[in-house]
């Protein structure tokens, strides 16, 4: 499977994707924001980190760099288009899935470890795990309350949209769980046509035994074992 | 404008005989341009006046070394295989007194910028931070602002925040002490000067636009902090950690694209800092266009574009006739990029502004190491260094019930008080703003360790860093004090499973002018070069900060108005192979305990004298160089020969401290005893248990190795003491009696800073 993670300026962690990926045996190129063409990638990734400085709202600016329309065309033909934190905000700016990311509830960046588990596994991103397995990953930012109105959130649970819930290292979904204030203890989504995905937790850098922590490949590996199935 | 006189050199910062020194250099008397760019270049701040004499006697020679102190704007160290690490600690307190949140923020981006600018990407940051007494709401405001500062200027930046330390002491209410250190990964070979070179050759200025922020910040950073000093708030610089992150990749662009004759990031003292710094070491000199120079405003002066500290800025010199190569660079990164002069072979700065010559200046008449003033200051021994030795042990009471039984109930209650304390318990409430984890390279989240760990990727070399200084023991004795600061952040790197190769100082103390605070900085400098040459890790660089005390008007400066002498070492470690990585917890049921070391009847300066007993004048804790530097070796072999299973020193908080925090990380619990016939005989129980006396470190041991490794200490002539095993019930217990267990006392050391942060 051929892997492209978009490069917007003040994306960071588009190195570590490309990196886990490719350490995954995947082929992992760089797409630059400002060209168009998504060099016939199978899957599209829109890394963490801050693009255009988090200025006016996270990814409000990101969105209408030029490949972003060649992204929203590629996802309404179905292809694959994955956003991981920051890359999470830009999609659910360009609208390309459902919901918005507020402020954290205590008005403060965080990074550490967190637990979650999935909604269900009929999702590329959900396919290779297990429901009632609590998986370790990292999260990290100021901005991941994922919030919609109710209507949308029944909406999503009915067509099975909510990809993954923050959870306790037992599995249980709690409010202490919930590292942001995220509705329902939201941590990921995907549009109704299940092709476009957002998360805030970083996978990527849970995928090195270096780091102590590989939780985060049995996510990746869920993308490519269901393609390729 | 009218010409300069000695009072306006005095109100600029200069001495009335420096004033005389510019006019014989000039010839005339300069003009303000002219006398605003002396003020800041002969500040304490670039010139290093007050201190050089002193920094020169640290050893700067190992064969590691690539570039020595000095030379470049950061250490460079050989890491073998076709690899440097390039690191270095700087100093932001003066901005961060008076606005904590830019203060701080800069700080981060300048010492990146320090890394960037020779060439290496940086991949770790740490940061060094000092506050006053918790209980102050303006302690609490300053510190929310520099931890919000650093975390947004580097997480937004994109390189992990990996460690570092946090410190309260009431000589820090006024004068907090914020010192940034950052590591980065360069291609020997590939490295860039900051030098200027090559007539005819065009300069460049990159980056942000020049505004009116940070004008003479680096003469204000070299003054005491008093009630006038919030009027100075322009002199502090605003961050934008966007441009910066832009700028970093279009800065390792150009760098590799070979065009580049000298680069040099623009700081402290902006504009004028750069070109004559790059001159004087090319030894030629520059046409400056001032009016090219891109600003956020229309007319500003001469002097302020020069000394403005705008950030996020660059100084390339560029090889003539590769000007496009660079500007297609920029464009590509949506950032300025401007020809604002050319190199001349006059040795002087000529500076323009709309086509009259507005300074000139010779270059090398600007800086350090050319004619920049070099002071020998006196000093003399202050009167409370004897008072401290005064301290008589007896007069505090023991943790015991009579002459022989400890009272464990009072042992209950210091070790909670301990462990909830603000200088001893988890830095949760802080690492936790930072992104400890981008790069994917730190390995230190997950499996802590003394020293952070971070990965050189595509390699299995890691460097093995931390910063450490506990300033209460530099004040009771600076040459000890700051032998121990290097020896604790050695030890640190050891305990990882490093090897301690170089070092980086921020040099934090008081108004040099002060006999008594210079005194302490001579001794300071004198502990670090003995212990630095017996480690083997000479000085690449750092900063040097003076004048962190706060004077009421009208009254001379004292000691006591000083912050506590901080020199801060950043120190560099090597560790080949993740596998010989030492990590701090605890990690399985009847693994046998050890500390590596002696017990000693000795609680000088510690947490506990100096908070519980509110004692705050005793001497420096029990410490041999020697017995250090020989406990470090013995370790690390032993680590590297896989006979030791977690590995943590024993510093603030005493060996109690240093037990619970290897066993809070897996709930682990301790089972120790101490003899009663002998240790309980020879030894206090405070002293055993909280006391601070230096060289000592708890391993943990598999027990099918507990044999060979006794014998292989006993070979090595180190001493040490079996004191028990690991336990899986959580329970901190002592001679059979529960002190507290893991779970109980976890929360209170992982929550007690925020509970009072919020």
């Amino acid at each position: 499977m051929k892997f492209g993670v978009i490069v917007f300026p003040g994306s960071n962690c588009d190195d570590d994707m490309v990196y886990a990926l490719q350490g995954l045996g995947q082929e992992a190129i760089k797409l630059w924001h400002k060209d168009t063409s998504l060099q016939n990638c199978d899957c599209v990734v829109l890394p963490g980190g801050f693009s255009y400085g988090d200025y006016l709202r996270t990814g409000a600016i990101a969105r209408f760099s030029p490949i972003m329309e060649t992204v929203s065309q590629f996802a309404a033909q179905g292809g694959y288009v994955i956003g991981v934190c920051n890359g999470f905000q830009i999609l659910a700016e360009a609208g390309l899935v459902p919901g918005v990311l507020l402020r954290n509830t205590n008005q403060k960046y965080v990074c550490k470890n967190i637990y979650l588990k999935p909604y269900q596994t009929n999702t590329l991103l959900t396919q290779g795990l297990q429901t009632d397995k609590a998986y370790k990953i990292p999260i990290a930012h100021g901005e991941g309350r994922y919030y919609a109105k109710p209507e949308v959130i029944k909406e999503l649970k009915k067509n099975g949209q909510i990809l993954f819930s923050y959870c306790n290292a037992e599995g249980q979904i709690t409010e202490e769980a919930n590292p942001n204030g995220s509705m329902e203890n939201i941590a990921g989504v995907c549009n109704a046509t299940k092709n476009v995905f957002g998360m805030m937790p970083h996978p990527e850098r849970a995928a090195n035994s270096l780091l102590g922590n590989t939780d985060g490949k049995f996510i990746l590996q869920s993308i490519f074992q269901m393609a390729n199935a | 404008m009218e010409t300069p006189t000695v009072e306006t050199a005095k109100k600029l910062g200069l001495l009335p005989e420096e004033f005389d020194k510019i006019n014989e250099i000039l010839g005339r008397t300069p003009n303000f341009t002219e006398l605003s760019i002396y003020s800041v270049m002969w500040s304490e701040h670039c010139s290093y006046k007050n201190s050089i004499v002193w920094l020169k006697k640290l050893p700067k020679e190992s064969p590691r070394m690539l570039a020595k102190a000095g030379e470049e704007n950061a250490g460079l160290v050989d890491i073998g295989d076709g690899l440097a690490c390039c690191f270095k600690i700087e100093s932001h307190n003066h901005p961060s007194a008076i606005e904590p949140y830019q203060g701080a923020a800069t700080g981060v981006g300048g010492i990146n910028r320090d890394i960037f600018t020779m060439g290496a990407r940086p991949i770790a940051q740490l940061n060094s931070l000092r506050f006053g007494n918790l209980q102050l709401d303006k302690t609490r405001w300053l510190m929310r602002g520099v931890v919000k500062g650093i975390g947004d200027y580097g997480n937004a930046f994109g390189v992990p925040t990996v460690g570092g330390e946090l410190h309260f002491d009431d000589c820090y209410n006024n004068n907090p002490l914020v010192n940034a250190f950052s590591a980065g990964i360069v291609e020997v070979g590939k490295v860039a000067k900051a030098i200027s070179k090559g007539v005819g050759n065009p300069v460049f200025i990159v980056g942000s636009a020049t505004g009116k922020d940070g004008i003479h910040g680096a003469t204000f950073a070299s003054e005491d902090i008093s009630e006038k000093s919030t009027a100075k708030l322009p002199a502090v610089q605003v961050g934008d950690p966007f441009q910066e992150k832009l700028l970093l990749e279009a800065t390792l662009e150009i760098i590799n694209s070979g065009a580049v004759v000298g680069i040099q990031d623009m700081g402290a003292a902006g504009i004028i800092c750069s070109t004559s710094e790059m001159s004087a070491k090319g030894e030629h000199g520059m046409e400056v266009w001032l009016d090219k120079v891109p600003t956020r405003q229309p007319n500003m002066k001469p002097f302020e574009i020069l000394l403005s500290e705008s950030q996020e800025r660059m100084l390339i010199v560029v090889e003539k006739g590769k000007e496009e190569v660079i500007r297609k660079i920029f464009d590509k990164w949506d950032l300025n990029c401007e020809q604002i002069g050319v190199v001349t072979d006059t040795q002087r700065l000529h500076f323009y502004q709309n086509g009259e010559l507005v300074a000139d200046v010779p270059a090398e008449t600007l800086v350090l190491g050319g004619g920049a003033p070099v002071y020998h200051r006196e000093y003399k021994e202050p009167s409370y260094y004897a008072a401290y030795k005064k301290f008589d042990i007896t007069t505090i009471k023991d943790c015991k019930k009579d002459l022989y039984f400890p009272d464990w109930d009072k042992v209950r209650e210091v070790a909670k008080f301990l462990l909830a304390h603000p200088n001893i318990c988890s830095r949760r409430w802080v690492y936790e703003q930072y992104d400890s984890m981008v790069g994917t390279a730190n390995t230190s989240t997950n499996q802590p360790s003394d020293a952070a760990v971070v990965n050189v990727r595509g390699t299995d070399k890691h460097i093995v860093i931390s910063v450490d200084c506990n300033s209460r023991y530099v004040k009771a004795d600076p040459e000890i004090g700051t032998q121990i600061a290097v020896s604790e952040a050695a030890r640190n790197v050891v305990c990882s499973g490093g090897e301690p190769v170089a070092i980086t100082n921020n040099l934090n103390f008081g108004n040099p002018y002060n006999t008594e605070v210079y005194w302490q900085f001579v001794h300071a400098i004198l502990g670090m070069k003995k212990a630095c040459e017996a480690f083997g890790t000479p000085v690449t660089g750092g900063n040097v900060s003076f004048y962190n005390q706060s004077t009421p008007k009208n009254t001379p400066t004292s000691v006591e108005q000083a912050v506590n002498p901080t020199p801060t070492i950043g120190m560099l470690g090597l560790l080949e192979g993740i596998d010989k990585k030492m990590t701090l917890d605890f990690k399985a049921a009847g693994d046998m305990i050890y500390m590596i070391g002696v017990h000693r009847n000795d609680i000088n300066c510690s947490e506990y004298l100096y908070s519980y007993h509110g004692v705050k004048q005793s001497p420096v804790p029990s410490f041999d160089l020697d017995e250090e530097v020989k406990l470090q070796r013995v370790l690390l072999e032993a680590i590297q020969t896989g006979l030791i299973t977690s590995a943590h020193d024993v510093s603030d908080g005493g060996l109690f401290t240093t037990l619970a925090e290897s066993a809070m990380p897996r709930k682990m619990g301790f089972d120790i005893h101490f003899d009663e016939g002998t240790i309980l005989k020879h030894f206090r129980i405070d002293a055993l248990l909280f006391g601070e006396s230096q060289s000592r470190v708890v391993v943990s041991v598999k027990p099918e190795k507990s044999q060979q490794f006794s014998d292989f200490l006993r070979t090595h002539n180190q001493l040490f003491d079996y004191l028990g095993t690991v336990t899986a019930d959580g329970n901190f217990v002592i001679n059979g009696n529960i002190i507290t267990s893991a779970s109980e006392i976890s929360g209170v050391y992982e929550e007690s800073l925020g509970k009072v942060m919020g």
